[in-house]
C-alpha cells in the first residue's frame, strides 16, 4: 500500500508513543488523510468533491441525529411534528433546512464526482473497486434519500413513496407480494412510516461504512489524476497535507457559502410546494414529480411507454420495461471498468471520447433531467425516449467501439513533466 | 516540508499569521455551529409556554387536596384545616433538617392554601397522602413510599433520606379563586 | 471481451425495444397537445404595487401589517378556515403584548374537557392553545361547504407556487370573465354554487368572494379596501406559514458574511502553501 517514499508517522510525545503501540490511530490518520498520503501533485478542482462529499454525509448525519430527537414516525401526528420542528424547536427551522437542502447538495457533489469519474475514467483499472463501491454508496444514497423525503408526510412524501414501491409490483409474478411486504399493508401507512425511518436512520451509518471501504481501496492505488499517467517517481507527489487539506479547506469554503445561500434565502425553492399539504390517500396531486436528483431516472422509467409485443403477444409490459430500464440506468455503470478497455484514461487526451462524453452524455443528462419535471406529454416523451436511448447506446455501445478504435493524444511522459514541462529529473522537487 | 524559506524571517511570520488566521476563523465557525446543535435540545417553545398552570381553587374544601399538573409534573394543592395550621405552626421551632416556617411556605396574603410540587426531593418519585386514604406517614403529611420519606402537614421533610422540604414553586392569585402557578 | 460484446447485444437490444416499441408510435401519432379550448386561468400572479416589505434577502415583516392581516383573518377567514399550526402565543411576535395575547386567546373558544363529567365542552382559549378549526371534523367542514373543505390556512403561502402573491391574486381573482377568452368556449359557464375566479386552477372556486370593501374596520385608520385586506391577509399567512422568515435571512447574512471571509483567508493560506509549486509561466 501506497508509494515508497511516503512519509511515516513519528511519534514524538510520550503519551503518542504509547498511543502508537496501543492504538495506532494517529498513524492511521496520518498515513489516510494526512502527510503521510502522497497524492498526484497536479490534481484539478475536481478533485475536491470526494472531500465534500464526505462532509456532506457528515453534515446529514448531525443534521438527522439532529432532527431524530424531535420527529415522530406516525402518520397521524407526522405532518404536524415536522411544522413542531420548524416553529417550536430551538433553531429547528435551520436543521431542517439543512438536512432538506444538503441532501440536494449532496446529490449535485455526488453527480460531480461520478461524472469526473467518466470524464477521467477513474474506474478503470487499478481503481475498479473503487469505482464499485462508489456505485453501491450511490444506490444507498438513493434509497435513504427517498425514504427520507417520505418522513414530512406531506402529499409528495405519500406519493412519491406509493409511486416508488408500486415499481416493486411490475415484478413477474411475486411483484404485488413484495410490494405490499414492503410497505407492510396495501398503500404507504403507519408500518411503511415506521420502517421508513428506521431505515433513514440506519443506512447513512452503512453508507458511512462503504466510504471506509472505498477510501481504503483509493488508498492502495492512490488517487488518479487529470492525465491519467500512473505516478511514477516522488516529484509526482505531494503530502496530502497539507498541499490538499488547504486546498479542499478552501474548496469546501466555496461550497458552505453556496449551500447557506440555498438554506438561509431560498430554502424551499428546490423542495415541492406540495409537500407543505397534508398527505391524503384519496387525492392526487395533479403533477407529482420526485426530488430533482431522481429527475432523470425518472424519465428513464417513463420512457418505456410501449409493451414489448410481438404477433399480439405481450412479451413484457410497459411497466417492466420501465423498471428494467430505470434500474439497468445505473446497474450500467458497474460494468464500465470492463465495457471501457482504452488504455488511456483521461478525456483529455482522448478526442472522440471528449467529444461524445460533451456532446453526448452531458446534454443526454440534462434532457433527462428537464424532461423528468415535465409532464408526460409531447414532446417531451419523444425527447427523453430518444434520450435514454443514447444513454444506453453510449454506455453499452458507444465506450466499447470507441475504445476499441479510438487513436489517443499523446501522453506526458509522467505527472512532473505534465506540470512543469520537460522532465529533467529532481529539477522539481515538491519543496518550495 | 512545506514552506520555510530560508533566510526570509518576515516572510515566514506572514505566512504562519494567515495559516494560523485560517484556522482559527475555521475553528471559530466550527465552534459555532455548535450553538444551534446543542440549543435545539433546550425546552421547546411550547414547552416554556407551557410554563405556567393556572389552578381553580375555589372548589377544595378544608383538610382536602388536588392534584394539578406543572411543568409536566405533580402539583398538590391543599387547604389547610384550622387544625393543621395550628399543628404545622406549633412545630414551626421543632428540629428540622431544612426548617421552614408555616408562613415561609404559604407566602404572602395566603392563609391556608398549601401549593407544593409533588416531587419527593430525594430522586423525584410522587409521594403519597394528597389522595383520599392515602399512607400520609408518621407525621400526617407526605410520604414517599420509595425510600421512606416522611413530611409533615406543610409538606416539611421530617424523616427518611430527602435532603430538603418538598418544593413550593412560585405562584400567585390571578383572582380570588385561581392561583398561578410559575 | 465477453463483456464489451454482451454490453453491445444488451445495449442494442434495450434501445432497439425503446426504439420499436415506445419511440416508434410514439412519433408516428406524434401530436402536440393542443390548447385548451376551455377557458384557462391565469398562472401568473399578481403582486401588490409596491410588493411585500418581507420580500427580498433584506425585507423585514410590516408588523403593522401583519396586525391588520390578523384581524381579516380573526374577521373573515376564520369562519370557515383553520390555522391549527399556529398558537396564540406565537401573536407576541406581531407586537402584542403578553396581556393583549392572554386576552386575545380569551376572546376565541377552544375545545375542552368539563373537569367534572368528561364530557366534551368548550372553553376561553388560553395563549397556549392552537387556534381552533370552526368545524369538529372534516365531515362537518364538508357538509357545510358544498362538498369542499375549506383547507388550514397555517401552510398555504408555502404549499403553492409563489404562494405569497398567490393568495393576494386568489383574494383579488373575483373578477368578471373575459369576453374574449369566454368566446372561446361558449359552453362555459361557472356551476352553480361555485365562483368564478381568474386565479384558481380549477377556474370556478368553491369560496364566495368575500373581501367587500370596508369588510373590516382598520384601528389605524387604513383604507379597508379589497386591494389592502388582501395584501394583508397574504402577508398575515406569509408569517404564519414561516414565521422564522426574517430571523433566517439575517442569520444567513451573518453566517455567508463570516464564510466570505473565512474563505478568504482559506485561500490566502492555500495559495501560500502552493506557491512555487506551478510552473512559472514563460
Amino acid at each position: 500500500m501506497s508509494f515508497a517514499w511516503a512519509k511515516q508517522y513519528e511519534p514524538k510525545t510520550p503519551f503518542t508513543k504509547w498511543m502508537d503501540e496501543k492504538l495506532p490511530l494517529p498513524r492511521l490518520v496520518y498515513s489516510a488523510v494526512g502527510a503521510g498520503y502522497p497524492v498526484p501533485r497536479n490534481l484539478n478542482y475536481m478533485w475536491n468533491f470526494g472531500v465534500l462529499a464526505g462532509f456532506c454525509l457528515v453534515l446529514q448525519i448531525v443534521t438527522g441525529v439532529v432532527l431524530a430527537m424531535h420527529y415522530a414516525s406516525n402518520t397521524e401526528v407526522a405532518f404536524a411534528q415536522t411544522e413542531h420542528i420548524m416553529r417550536n424547536v430551538s433553531y429547528g427551522w435551520m436543521m431542517r433546512y439543512a438536512h432538506a437542502n444538503g441532501a440536494s447538495f449532496f446529490f449535485i457533489v455526488i453527480y460531480l464526482h461520478i461524472f469526473r469519474g467518466f470524464y477521467f475514467s477513474s474506474y478503470k483499472a487499478p481503481r475498479e473497486m473503487i469505482w464499485l463501491l462508489g456505485v453501491v454508496i450511490f444506490l444507498l444514497m438513493m434509497a435513504t434519500a427517498f425514504m427520507g423525503y417520505v418522513l414530512p408526510w406531506g402529499q409528495m412524501s405519500f406519493w412519491g413513496a406509493k409511486v416508488i414501491t408500486g415499481l416493486f409490483g411490475a415484478i413477474p409474478l411475486v411483484g404485488e407480494t413484495l410490494q405490499t411486504w414492503l410497505v407492510g399493508g396495501f398503500a404507504p401507512n403507519d408500518s411503511t412510516l415506521n420502517r421508513f425511518f428506521s431505515l433513514h436512520f440506519l443506512l447513512p451509518f452503512v453508507i458511512a461504512g462503504v466510504v471506509i471501504l472505498h477510501i481504503w481501496a483509493l488508498h492502495i492505488p492512490g488517487s488518479s489524476n487529470p492525465t491519467g499517467v500512473e505516478v511514477k517517481k516522488e516529484s509526482d507527489t505531494v503530502p496530502f497535507h497539507p498541499y490538499y487539506t488547504s486546498k479542499d479547506g478552501f474548496g469546501l469554503g466555496v461550497f458552505l457559502i453556496l449551500f447557506t445561500f440555498m438554506v438561509f434565502f431560498l430554502p424551499n425553492t428546490l423542495g415541492h410546494p406540495d409537500n407543505y399539504i397534508e398527505a391524503n390517500p384519496l387525492s392526487t396531486p395533479a403533477h407529482i414529480v420526485p426530488e430533482w436528483y431522481f429527475l432523470p431516472f425518472y424519465a428513464i422509467l417513463r420512457a418505456f411507454t410501449g409493451d414489448l409485443a410481438l404477433f399480439g403477444v405481450t412479451l413484457v409490459p410497459a411497466k417492466l420495461l420501465g423498471v428494467i430500464g430505470m434500474f439497468g440506468s445505473i446497474l450500467v455503470w458497474f460494468f464500465l471498468p470492463w465495457l471501457d478497455k482504452s488504455p488511456v484514461r483521461s478525456g483529455n487526451y482522448r478526442p472522440l471520447f471528449k467529444k461524445f462524453f460533451w456532446f453526448g452524455l452531458v446534454p443526454t443528462m440534462i434532457i433527462l433531467t428537464i424532461c423528468g419535471g415535465l409532464p408526460a406529454e409531447e414532446p417531451y416523451v419523444v425527447l427523453s425516449q430518444i434520450a435514454t436511448a443514447y444513454y444506453f447506446l453510449h454506455f453499452l455501445v458507444i465506450l466499447p467501439i470507441v475504445s476499441q478504435i479510438e487513436i489517443p493524444k499523446p501522453l506526458p511522459f509522467s505527472i512532473t513533466e505534465a506540470v512543469l514541462g520537460k522532465d529533467d529529473d529532481g529539477a522539481a522537487q515538491p519543496a518550495e | 516540508m512545506a514552506s520555510t524559506a530560508e533566510g526570509d524571517q518576515d516572510g515566514v511570520r506572514r505566512r504562519d499569521w494567515i495559516h494560523i488566521a485560517a484556522l482559527s476563523t475555521a475553528g471559530v465557525g466550527g465552534a459555532s455551529v455548535l450553538f444551534p446543535l446543542v440549543s435545539q435540545m433546550a425546552p421547546t417553545a411550547d414547552t416554556l409556554a407551557a410554563s405556567t398552570t393556572d389552578v381553580d381553587v375555589s372548589g377544595i374544601e378544608p383538610g382536602q387536596s388536588i392534584k394539578a399538573t406543572f411543568r409536566d409534573q405533580p402539583l398538590f394543592v391543599k387547604r389547610l384545616t384550622a387544625d393543621e395550621i395550628a399543628e404545622a405552626q406549633a412545630e414551626d421551632s421543632a428540629d428540622m433538617r431544612d426548617p421552614q416556617t408555616l408562613a415561609d411556605r404559604l407566602g404572602e396574603d395566603n392563609a391556608d392554601i398549601l401549593v407544593n410540587l409533588g416531587v419527593c426531593t430525594h430522586l423525584g418519585c410522587v409521594p403519597l397522602g394528597a389522595g383520599e386514604g392515602e399512607d400520609k406517614g408518621e407525621f400526617g403529611g407526605y410520604f414517599c413510599p420509595c425510600h421512606g420519606s416522611h413530611y409533615d402537614v406543610a409538606g416539611r421533610i421530617r424523616k427518611g433520606p430527602a435532603p430538603t422540604n418538598l418544593a413550593v414553586p412560585e405562584f400567585e392569585f390571578a383572582s380570588e379563586t385561581v392561583i398561578r402557578v410559575g | 471481451m465477453t463483456i464489451r460484446l454482451g454490453g453491445i447485444i444488451v445495449g442494442l437490444g434495450l434501445t432497439a425495444v425503446l426504439l420499436l416499441w415506445s419511440l416508434l408510435p410514439g412519433v408516428l401519432n406524434f401530436a402536440l397537445p393542443e390548447k385548451p379550448d376551455y377557458y384557462a386561468f391565469q398562472e401568473e400572479n399578481i403582486a401588490p404595487e409596491e410588493g411585500f416589505s418581507f420580500e427580498g434577502p433584506v425585507g423585514t415583516w410590516d408588523v403593522a401589517q401583519l396586525q391588520r392581516g390578523y384581524q381579516v383573518y380573526k374577521e373573515v377567514c376564520a369562519a370557515c378556515h383553520s390555522l391549527k399550526y399556529v398558537a396564540f402565543r406565537n401573536l407576541e411576535e406581531l407586537a402584542y403584548t403578553e396581556a393583549e395575547v392572554r386576552a386575545e386567546a380569551a376572546a376565541w373558544t377552544v375545545p375542552g374537557i368539563n373537569p367534572e363529567t368528561g364530557e366534551t365542552t368548550t372553553r376561553p382559549g388560553l395563549p397556549t392553545d392552537q387556534f381552533p378549526s370552526p368545524y369538529q371534523n372534516d365531515v362537518a367542514a364538508r357538509a357545510a361547504n358544498n362538498n369542499a373543505i375549506p383547507p388550514d390556512l397555517s401552510l398555504m403561502t408555502k404549499a403553492r407556487k409563489d404562494g405569497t402573491n398567490y393568495v393576494y391574486s386568489l383574494m383579488m381573482g373575483y373578477v368578471d370573465p373575459d369576453p374574449a377568452d369566454q368566446a372561446l368556449s361558449p359552453e362555459f359557464e361557472t356551476p352553480e354554487g361555485l365562483y368564478f375566479n381568474e386565479h384558481f386552477y380549477n377556474i370556478n372556486i368553491a369560496m364566495a368572494p368575500q373581501l367587500t370593501p370596508d369588510r373590516v374596520s382598520y384601528s389605524d385608520g387604513t383604507e379597508a379596501s379589497v386591494e389592502n385586506m388582501a395584501a394583508d391577509i397574504a402577508a398575515f399567512l406569509t408569517w404564519t406559514a414561516e414565521p422564522s422568515l426574517v430571523e433566517r435571512k439575517q442569520t444567513g447574512w451573518f453566517v455567508i458574511g463570516f464564510l466570505l471571509f473565512a474563505t478568504f483567508l482559506a485561500f490566502l493560506s492555500y495559495k501560500q502553501i502552493w506557491a512555487g509549486m506551478k510552473p512559472k509561466k514563460k
